[in-house]
């Protein structure tokens, strides 16, 4: 068998389960052995490719960016991983979907007038804020999702347990405090 | 008959007479999984978590009011209840805003411990995201309503240890909430005695010390069944 | 009050009565279409042609026809005028003494009446529901004396036993078997209670009872009280039915006044008094533990049971709770023995049912049928079909918590077990006829929405299964839902079904549920195909236009 093609992916989200990846530190040599990193913020790769066979998913689905990118990577990659709260419950970035679906002007409103100190004005050139949804979904809302890792962030060690059951050709199965939201 | 002998999940238990099949099950190790029931207040059978099945009846009974009797045969985690009860959680998760990461009782909230432990990785239904208010008008307590699950144990709490009847429940069906006298701000009740019996009742972060942050809101339970425990048998054992 | 004092009064009324009697029907779906003054102008309209001494205009309950109200009926020419106006009134007096009218007419032979039995409606449209004495000239309050001073207790909960009724408030429960595990409870003290809570889209049945035939519901309350040993009885009443809640009044006062009801009733020993308490809207209050909670000033939530109300009700004593319908069909079982009720129906279900008639349907209306009678007889004999003689598709009963059922089989029986075998129930007897302009999946979701709005909160399947399930259906009916969500939808309606804690959550898939058994192909027709190969393909969130 090849070396498993491994992709990450950060969608709406703080970056922390990607941090949280680094921090499998030594574990990390031992996974480039057997993998190849084919897209991840750490990788310089434009575009996602073909033939992924597992892409670990950070962030919720909050515009059109995400929205385009997740069908693209749904339809090239045979296992996806929803990684870390956001991408499983929507958690953070989800919060604004109390404003209401058809709310898009509030929550910029609120990000970028009421609650800023200074330059208060709405971006307004195309391209710089990508079309937000009306709602911010957890990516199993969008497209099909095989396995879940729950945490925010999920711990290394979490990680690394599924890493481990991918590698060895398992579904990956957590359970008790590995499952633990927040 | 002081005593029923009662089978549950194939072990042959005992139990005093009057006994609810929740206490008895306890009693002999076995867990159920329960939110709305708290020990020291009455039992209401609200959340559904409890249910179990009783030989010869196709209903499922909650275990927090049902009595046992003599004979009683009862499977307390069939394939059947384990589905039901993730649904039931994913219900509550998807209802209003559990938003763990940033939740005060993170890390000592009933809802999530038992999502872990009944193995619910991730909500099937889209989530509700209604918009509920926090209650900041008391000077030292709060009420969030976004994590509230509705149990009502804070309302048994404060009418049946505390005798304050400050808390009750308003509205209809999934507008449900909880209120303080009538629908007043919980800064001006007249009622409520700042005890935090309620803050020490809530299973998640929804009734909370002001200050707490995320994760800080530990509470000691064994309190209100120390007190209802001193009341009812006069013995005053820490 | 004596048998004796009771026959005096029959007497006197019916010495009273003159020639010519024009029934107006006064009940609340007539009055809604002025039939107040309709009665108003036929009693000035006597006056002016001088026939008072003739003819004597008298307001009564519900004639059944809701359709063609206002209602005027005379009597003995046994003519039905429909739709009347209080301007044609005259006209009406004018035919009296020989003249022609041409107002329009209904014809009281027709299979929508001559199809009926009227056991519980049979004072209604009869009598003045405002007059006692109108009732104890129809054998009024004789069963309750019949009972009070010939049967013991236990031989009246007998009686009930070997009539076979049933509950008419939805389960049908043997009311007999109720009423002796009451009467067996201990317990110094011991309630009744009428549930008046009728609440189900589409039902007016105890409704049309109360306003057209009270007192026949507080005998049969008083005979219960007398078969379990209560003294005081509640009728629970919603705060919609002003009318009921008057006439009941009224009724309640005119009973205690003549010594049918409070300090012992007929000159015994027997003592019962009935109150009213005023429903304040929740549909829940008619599940009888939320229903006793409210009498009792508390939230109306429902509790898991046992203990059952017969053991621990109202104030933790044993309480009885009947619907309307099953308490005004006592005295006709008092009156004419417990084995003439038992010959009408079928095996199981004994007596008759009234049905609320609503929907796509000819004849709307009240109608009083024997047990057992086919639906086909009741929607196209009796109801005249779909207006406009379009097919029909399917008709609902059971209010909210019941089921549809498809055309095909509209040859099954109404009873309580053939409405169940085909997911439906038989319910208070509301009955929403659908033609084939109906779309099933809509009334599904209508009937949903309808139970997660009353749902009183308490237990979580029933207040957010009910919420999701409603989230789903919306979805498939907006065309973006998979067989995934299907699924999903499913598996909600046998969690809630089974996990509620009453039975208003236990219920409320049947709507989903029976529509899917005989309509799923509706369903299916607004399926998405699956995004993704193998996947769950949930519809895609839909990004908000200029939102740059």
């Amino acid at each position: 068998m090849g070396r498993l093609k491994l992709a990450t992916v950060w969608f709406g989200g703080c970056a922390g389960c990607h941090m949280s990846f680094l921090d499998l530190d030594e574990f990390l040599i031992e996974v480039a052995g057997q993998i190849d990193l084919v897209y991840s913020p750490i990788v310089d790769c434009k575009e996602y490719p073909e033939g992924v066979d597992v892409a670990l998913l950070e962030g919720a689905i909050c515009n059109e960016d995400n929205l385009e990118l997740l069908h693209k990577i749904r339809a090239r990659t045979k296992v996806l991983v929803s990684f870390g709260d956001c991408a499983v419950t929507g958690n953070v970035p989800a919060i604004r979907n109390q404003l209401g679906p058809d709310n898009t002007t509030n929550v910029l409103q609120c990000a970028y007038i009421d609650n800023a100190q200074e330059n208060r004005r709405l971006p307004t050139h195309d391209g710089i804020v990508p079309a937000l949804l009306a709602r911010v979904v957890p990516v199993h809302e969008v497209v099909p999702v095989e396995h879940y890792l729950p945490g925010c962030p999920p711990p290394a060690d979490r990680i690394k347990a599924v890493l481990t059951q991918i590698l060895a050709g398992k579904p990956p199965h957590l359970e008790g405090a590995q499952l633990k939201f927040g | 008959m002081a005593a029923k002998t009662l089978t549950v999940d194939g072990r042959q238990i005992s139990a005093e007479n009057h006994t609810t099949i929740l206490q008895a099950a306890t009693d002999a190790g076995i867990k159920i999984p329960t939110l709305c029931h708290l020990d020291g207040v009455y039992d209401v059978g609200a959340c559904r978590l409890c249910l179990v099945e009783v030989k010869g009846t196709t209903k499922l009974l909650s275990a927090c009011t049902t009595r046992v009797y003599e004979g009683m045969e009862v499977t307390t985690n069939s394939e059947r209840l384990q589905k039901y009860r993730r649904m039931t959680l994913e219900l509550l998760f998807a209802e209003r805003n559990h938003t763990c990461a940033v939740c005060v009782a993170n890390g000592h909230c009933e809802l999530q411990a038992l999502a872990c432990e009944l193995g619910m990785d991730h909500v099937r239904y889209d989530y509700c995201s209604p918009k509920w208010g926090v209650d900041a008008t008391h000077p030292f307590l709060g009420m969030d309503h976004n994590r509230c699950i509705l149990c009502t144990r804070c309302v048994r709490t404060c009418w049946h240890i505390e005798g304050a009847g400050t808390k009750n429940v308003a509205g209809r069906g999934t507008k449900s909430y909880i209120i303080n006298d009538l629908n007043e701000p919980w800064g001006e009740s007249e009622t409520c005695t700042s005890c935090a019996k309620c803050v020490l009742s809530c299973p998640t972060g929804a009734l909370f010390h002001k200050g707490a942050t995320v994760g800080e809101m530990e509470r000691d339970r064994s309190k209100l069944a120390f007190i209802v425990n001193a009341r009812e048998k006069k013995q005053w054992v820490v | 009050m004596t048998l004796l004092d009771l026959e005096q009064i029959k007497d006197k009324e019916i010495a009273g009565r003159k020639k010519i009697v024009l029934r107006c029907c006064l009940a609340a779906g007539c009055t809604s279409s002025d039939s107040k003054n309709v009665k108003a102008r036929l009693d000035q309209a006597v006056v002016a042609a001088g026939l008072q001494d003739q003819v004597e205009v008298r307001g009564v309950g519900c004639m059944k026809l809701c359709c063609d109200g206002p209602l005027v009926q005379v009597d003995p020419a046994n003519t039905l005028y429909i739709k009347v106006t209080a301007d044609s009134t005259p006209s009406i007096i004018a035919a009296l003494s020989g003249g022609k009218s041409d107002l329009p007419q209904g014809d009281p032979q027709a299979a929508f009446f001559t199809k009926q039995l009227s056991i519980v409606l049979a004072n209604s449209g009869v009598i003045d529901p405002e007059r006692i004495e109108d009732y104890i000239a129809a054998d009024g309050y004789l069963a309750l004396h019949h009972a009070l001073t010939e049967m013991e207790p236990r031989g009246v909960v007998e009686a009930v036993v070997q009539s076979g009724l049933r509950g008419r408030g939805g389960a049908g429960f043997p009311t007999g078997l109720k009423w002796s595990t009451v009467a067996k409870s201990p317990g110094a003290k011991k309630y009744i209670i009428c549930n008046a809570d009728e609440g189900d889209p589409g039902a007016f049945m105890d409704r049309s009872v109360l306003e057209s035939d009270p007192h026949a519901v507080l005998e049969g309350m008083a005979v219960a009280a007398y078969a379990v040993g209560a003294d005081q009885g509640f009728i629970y009443v919603r705060a919609e039915y002003p009318l009921a809640i008057s006439r009941l009044q009224i009724a309640i006062k005119q009973a205690k006044r003549i010594g049918l009801l409070g300090m012992g009733v007929f000159e015994s020993p027997f003592n019962f008094n009935i109150d009213l308490r005023i429903g304040a809207g929740a549909f829940v209050c008619g599940e009888e533990t939320a229903l006793m909670a409210s009498v009792e000033g508390k939230r109306g939530t429902p509790r898991p049971r046992p203990p059952f109300p017969a053991e621990r009700g109202l104030w933790d004593c044993p309480t009885l709770i009947n619907n309307v319908e099953t308490f005004a069909n006592i005295p006709a079982i008092m009156r004419r023995g417990a084995e003439w009720f038992a010959s009408i129906g079928t095996e199981k279900s004994k007596g008759t049912k009234v049905f609320a008639l609503a929907g796509k349907i000819k004849n709307t209306g009240l109608i009083e049928v024997p047990m057992g009678t086919p639906l086909r007889t009741i929607v196209e004999e009796m109801g005249g079909g779909a207006p406009g003689g379009g097919a029909i598709k399917a008709v609902q009963t059971g209010g909210p918590s019941g089921g549809c059922i498809p055309a095909q089989h509209l040859d099954t029986p109404v009873d309580y077990e053939s409405l169940t075998k085909l997911g439906s129930i038989m319910g208070s007897g509301g009955m929403i006829v659908m033609d084939e302009t109906t779309n099933m999946v809509d009334v599904a979701r209508y009937f949903l929405e309808f139970c997660m709005d009353e749902s009183c909160g308490k237990c979580v399947p029933c207040r957010t299964g009910t919420v999701q399930m409603h989230h789903f259906l919306e979805k498939i009916l907006a065309k973006k839902a998979t067989a995934r969500d299907l699924t999903h939808l499913e598996e909600l309606c046998d969690m809630v079904r089974n996990t509620s804690l009453c039975g208003l959550g236990q219920n409320a898939p049947n709507p989903v549920q029976s529509t899917l058994r005989f309509f799923r192909h509706e369903y299916d027709a607004l399926l998405q195909p699956e995004l993704h190969s193998g996947g769950n393909g949930v519809a895609q969130p839909q990004p908000l236009a200029g939102a740059k």
